[in-house]
């Protein structure tokens, strides 16, 4: 079906087609509360439609990497009077705006369009300023989608940021009481991070990127080029300027500054991630933001950072990925332990699964450090995996929140009594959250323990035990929540709606699906991941 | 070099034709000024000059295009050069003062029916002052001469030291009071350095200059150190470089928005200019003249161009970590400028550091970088007037929720800083971007770090104003607000949403026409 239609720019069309809701609601008058909700909600509909249509017809059609969208943007010409390079006629440096789909992106970008569509069903709850907040909302998912689409260095850099400016907002003017600091801590670590990202690709751009215009139509015309198959090429290619080491040879790309990068790149999506030390801001995000952003961003945004690490630094530079294995699992099994640990002592709902979605994002740099087929397999299905969960859990957390006007475990208990269908579902949740078999997360994790368990076994014996922290800490808080007695004044709580009931559903049987089937997924990902191993094997 | 001095040709009117044109108003200006009854509305002084100054644009670019055309008949350009090698009209300058028309155009324009708190004095001395510092800009732009150099930093340095005083009352004269001193003996240090240039050389022309450093460099080493030490001090302060910025911040405090924004933009950007002419023709000329420069020289353009860096790092440094703490605008605005004056220095150092490097694009982009810092500043200056003039107060909160005041205006603002920020799409990414690009193509990997560390700490400060336009309350009274300002907020906002979107347009046209031997180096 998709091929009579493969003519349309599938790519951008579900890129861009939230605008198209910015534009609408631009024209609504900001009091009309339910026709905003309904676009809104209906924006994000239509790109999940349009994501679900482009996840069949590549399955059907087996043609992982057949769409593509590349068109030439920035090209920007470069004066030669100084520099007198040999054998140069021309030079320049281009951004073209490359989308495409492989094996890896497509389960994030599905995933991406299903957890926004329930985070905009969800944004029923928000009470003010309704129109801003949804053009936010529409803005940020932009972003999101493009970052796993984009496949030139600089395409990505510009969605990766984009995401930065609603989302600075969308905390800090629907966020709780202390909503701007946590605003302003979110923008000026991911600021920072994303400021080393931009040095890191420039470094990689300056030295691999540099290299005859593939479209070239006289000899000599060379660019700069951060476009991903451009790079891998370059790298790849014995006889490239990067490759050769001469004393004058202004693009080698040497052993230091590849480390140099691999270093950035791993700052910067680290704090992304987030690993260990860079991970304060996102406490405050998920205590202070709305529940349907706080969706998105433990269910997506956290995800950008896992994915960039391992398409544009492992890909990139596949022997420093080798040579910091270690260093990342070591940062693993700290990142389960501590997020698990402290997740254990936690007061407070959200902060329950900050700390664990810190935790479960630690098993994810276990597949990334076990750099194999298996472990890799598990790092994209723990993405997907945690994705759903943890929207599945702020969507049911701000439905309590509705309810209750409170999130702390103290204040709750005796939920089932009249809400059994938010009851039950939070304990879906907590189930698929401490890995138990036929839910998704216990493939995800499973795979990536036995990926790394082949190079590294201390590592993944120790992250095991996160498994058995993790049991801990969820029952305890859902059990909390759902069972003894009511507190006062919450004795008699209506159940979900069908607005909440809908993507909370949609996102339990995703949860389900993927647990008992997780070659749904897994077979597009092997796909994507056959292409990282491959790059990996070819380069060493 | 022929020393026969030869006078100014009827012919070569036409080619000044955009600097008379504004001799021609200023001195219009000023006479009816004179004549006309003291009742009068002095609003037509402005419509005036704006008038001069776009029929100046008009010719610049029209030179510019007949150039453009030119190359793409595949004729070969040729410079201009007037009273003795002392007045080039090359591409270099030609693209500068389209920026420099174009900004000072809008300056005027925001000034025009600008709200009475505004305190543009006696208007039509304003505009009168304001066109000779324009000039004084254009000249220097087109300098070949240390001569021409330094008549052009003087007009613009007079000019300027009068402006901010203008309104008379005892902040603003403080302020001039400041500014005239510092100025003073900023441009002493120029002089200075300039006097060793010509005691090495025994000329004031640039290019003489060069040849004959390139021969010598040797023997002159240490006073090539010395004069270039003092020259970068005296333009630093001009520039408003820190460690030489202390100024910056009171004095765009004590004057009037338009006048800040002139100092910010015009003035700022004619004094890097300055530097820019100096570095290539005195200092760096001399590895593109002959190719096999020796050690030595390769030494020294690597500690000159070292020196600029370290200053380049330290004015982002300073210019972003002071504004971390500042609540006030404009002072925001100028240490914002501070910051930016560095990233701007870096594209000039970095040639420097030249030699085997794959890199010699630092016109295009100090000129784009210059041209994105341009519109978002003049446009935050020009929001900057509508809202003061709702208020007294000169702090931030004076933005607070200006949203739902005036949506569209806060849009604007956010854009402005968002430019001012890097974030993509607009102007200011790009221009970050093309920068990063040189700093890493010549191995400069820690201005590059320093860089973005400080252009992502500044994420801070420029999202300050987001915050009080949307996250605080403020007054609710509308925003009313006149054409003009109106006007200049869309067309900043234009150029920065335009050129970051399609920033090829106009560098593909600077590559067409531009190059380093042709229109840097005098010859």
């Amino acid at each position: 079906m998709l091929q009579e239609w493969s003519q349309l720019p599938w790519l951008s069309l579900i890129v861009f087609s939230p605008i198209l809701g910015v534009i609408v609601l631009l024209l609504v008058p900001k009091d009309r509360r339910r026709f905003i909700q309904v676009i809104g909600a209906g924006t994000a509909l239509i790109s999940l439609l349009l994501s679900l249509l482009v996840y069949i017809g590549t399955r059907n059609a087996g043609m992982v990497q057949a769409l593509t969208e590349r068109y030439d943007w920035i090209s920007i010409p470069l004066n030669l009077d100084l520099a007198r390079p040999q054998g140069i006629a021309s030079w320049s440096f281009q951004i073209p705006y490359h989308l495409a789909i492989d094996g890896l992106s497509l389960p994030l970008v599905l995933m991406t369009a299903i957890i926004a569509f329930g985070a905009a069903c969800a944004s029923w709850s928000i009470r003010h300023r309704l129109k801003t907040y949804m053009i936010c909302f529409l803005l940020l998912e932009v972003g999101m989608l493009g970052v796993f689409m984009a496949r030139d260095l600089f395409l990505f850099f510009m969605f990766f940021e984009w995401t930065l400016v609603p989302l600075f907002f969308l905390i800090g003017i629907w966020g709780g009481m202390k909503r701007e600091q946590a605003a302003n801590r979110f923008l000026v670590y991911n600021g920072i991070g994303s400021a080393l990202m931009l040095v890191a690709f420039m470094i990689i751009t300056a030295t691999a990127g540099f290299g005859i215009d593939p479209a070239a139509s006289h000899k000599g015309q060379f660019i700069y080029s951060g476009e991903l198959p451009f790079l891998l090429q370059q790298l790849q290619q014995q006889g490239s300027l990067a490759m050769m080491q001469l004393p004058d040879n202004p693009f080698y790309l040497s052993e230091g500054w590849k480390m140099g990068a691999f270093v950035l790149l791993l700052i910067a999506f680290g704090i992304k991630l987030p690993m260990f030390p860079f991970h304060t801001w996102m406490l405050r995000v998920h205590a202070e933001a709305p529940a349907p952003i706080v969706m998105l961003h433990s269910g997506v945004l956290l995800k950008m950072g896992a994915y960039g690490l391992i398409q544009f630094g492992m890909v990139l530079l596949p022997t420093q990925m080798a040579a910091f294995a270690k260093f990342i699992a070591v940062l693993g099994v700290i990142n389960i332990l501590y997020g698990a640990l402290l997740a254990l002592v936690q007061k407070e709902w959200r902060l329950v699964l900050a700390y664990s979605s810190m935790s479960h994002m630690g098993f994810i740099l276990f597949g990334a450090a076990a750099m194999n087929e298996i472990g890799l397999q598990g790092a994209v299905l723990q993405m997907v995996s945690h994705g759903f969960i943890s929207a599945l859990f702020f969507l049911l957390i701000g439905a309590l929140y509705e309810r209750t006007s409170t999130t702390r475990l103290g204040e709750l208990g005796g939920l089932v009594a009249s809400a059994p269908w938010l009851s039950g579902l939070l304990l879906l949740a907590g189930l698929a959250s401490l890995g138990l078999p036929g839910l998704s997360q216990f493939p995800a994790e499973l795979l990536a323990l036995i990926g790394l368990f082949d190079s590294m076994p201390i590592p993944a014996i120790l992250g095991a035990l996160g498994l058995v922290l993790s049991a801990a800490y969820v029952l305890r808080a859902v059990l909390r929540t759902t069972y003894g007695t009511p507190s006062r004044g919450n004795e008699r709580l209506y159940d979900l709606r069908s607005i909440d009931a809908v993507p909370a559903v949609m996102l339990g049987i995703g949860i389900i699906i993927l647990g008992i089937w997780p070659g749904l997924v897994q077979a597009p990902i092997e796909a994507g991941i056959e292409q990282v191993i491959h790059v990996l094997t070819v380069r060493g | 070099m022929d020393t026969i001095v030869q006078p100014l040709q009827w012919s070569d009117l036409a080619v000044l034709a955009p600097e008379l044109t504004l001799v021609l108003a200023a001195i219009i200006i000023t006479l009816l000024d004179l004549f006309v009854p003291k009742k009068w509305n002095r609003e037509w002084s402005g419509v005036l000059s704006l008038l001069s100054l776009g029929a100046a644009l008009g010719f610049v670019i029209w030179t510019i295009v007949d150039r453009i055309a030119l190359v793409q008949q595949g004729g070969t350009l040729e410079t201009i050069q007037l009273l003795n090698h002392s007045y080039r009209v090359d591409d270099f300058a030609l693209w500068i003062k389209v920026l420099l028309l174009i900004g000072a155009a809008l300056i005027v324009l925001m000034s025009l029916k600008a709200p009475a708190n505004a305190n543009l004095g006696h208007r039509s001395e304003y505009y009168y002052l304001l066109l000779p510092a324009v000039l004084g800009a254009m000249m220097l732009a087109s300098a070949g001469d240390l001569i021409t150099l330094f008549i052009g930093l003087e007009l613009i340095s007079i000019t300027t030291y009068i402006l901010v005083g203008i309104k008379k009352d005892s902040r603003g004269l403080e302020g001039a009071f400041k500014y005239l001193v510092l100025g003073g003996a900023a441009s002493a240090f120029i002089l200075y350095g300039m006097s060793f240039l010509y005691g090495m050389s025994g000329s004031t022309n640039l290019m003489e200059i060069g040849r004959m450093l390139n021969l010598h460099a040797a023997a002159y080493e240490p006073l090539i150190y010395v004069s270039f030490v003092l020259l970068l001090v005296g333009i630093g302060f001009k520039i408003a470089s820190a460690p030489f910025h202390m100024w910056a911040p009171e004095v765009y405090e004590a004057s009037p928005s338009p006048i800040a924004s002139l100092l910010a933009v015009i003035a700022k950007a004619a004094s890097l200019v300055l530097l820019f002419r100096l570095a290539f023709n005195v200092f760096l000329r001399l590895t593109a003249a002959d190719d096999q420069a020796s050690d030595q020289l390769l030494f020294l353009y690597q500690d000159l161009s070292t020196i600029m860096l370290v200053l380049a790092a330290v004015s982002m440094i300073v210019g972003t970590t002071m504004a971390l703490r500042e609540h006030r605008v404009k002072r925001v605005l100028a240490l914002s400028g501070i910051a930016n004056t560095g990233y701007l220095l870096v594209p000039i150092a970095l040639n420097m550091l030249g030699a085997g490097t794959p890199y010699s694009d630092s016109f295009a982009s100090f000129w784009y970088y210059l041209a994105a810092y341009l519109f978002a500043v003049i446009g935050a200056f020009a929001v900057w007037i509508i809202v003061e003039r709702q208020s007294s107060m000169r702090e931030q909160s004076t933005f607070a929720g200006l949203y739902h005041r005036s949506p569209w205006l806060a849009l604007a603002m956010t854009v402005f800083m968002l430019s001012l920020a890097g974030i993509p799409i607009t102007a200011g990414f790009v221009g970050k971007l093309y920068i990063l690009l040189g700093a890493l193509a010549t191995k400069a990997l820690w201005i590059a770090v320093v860089m973005m560390l400080t252009s992502a700490v500044s994420f801070y400060v420029y999202f300050g104003f987001m915050r009080q336009m949307y996250m605080r309350q403020g007054e609710r009274d509308k925003v009313g607000f006149a054409f003009p300002q109106q006007a200049v907020v869309v067309l900043c906002l234009a150029g920065v949403i335009g050129l970051g979107l399609i920033p090829n347009l106009p560098l593909n046209w600077i590559h067409l026409v531009f190059s380093v031997p042709a229109d840097i180096f005098t010859q």
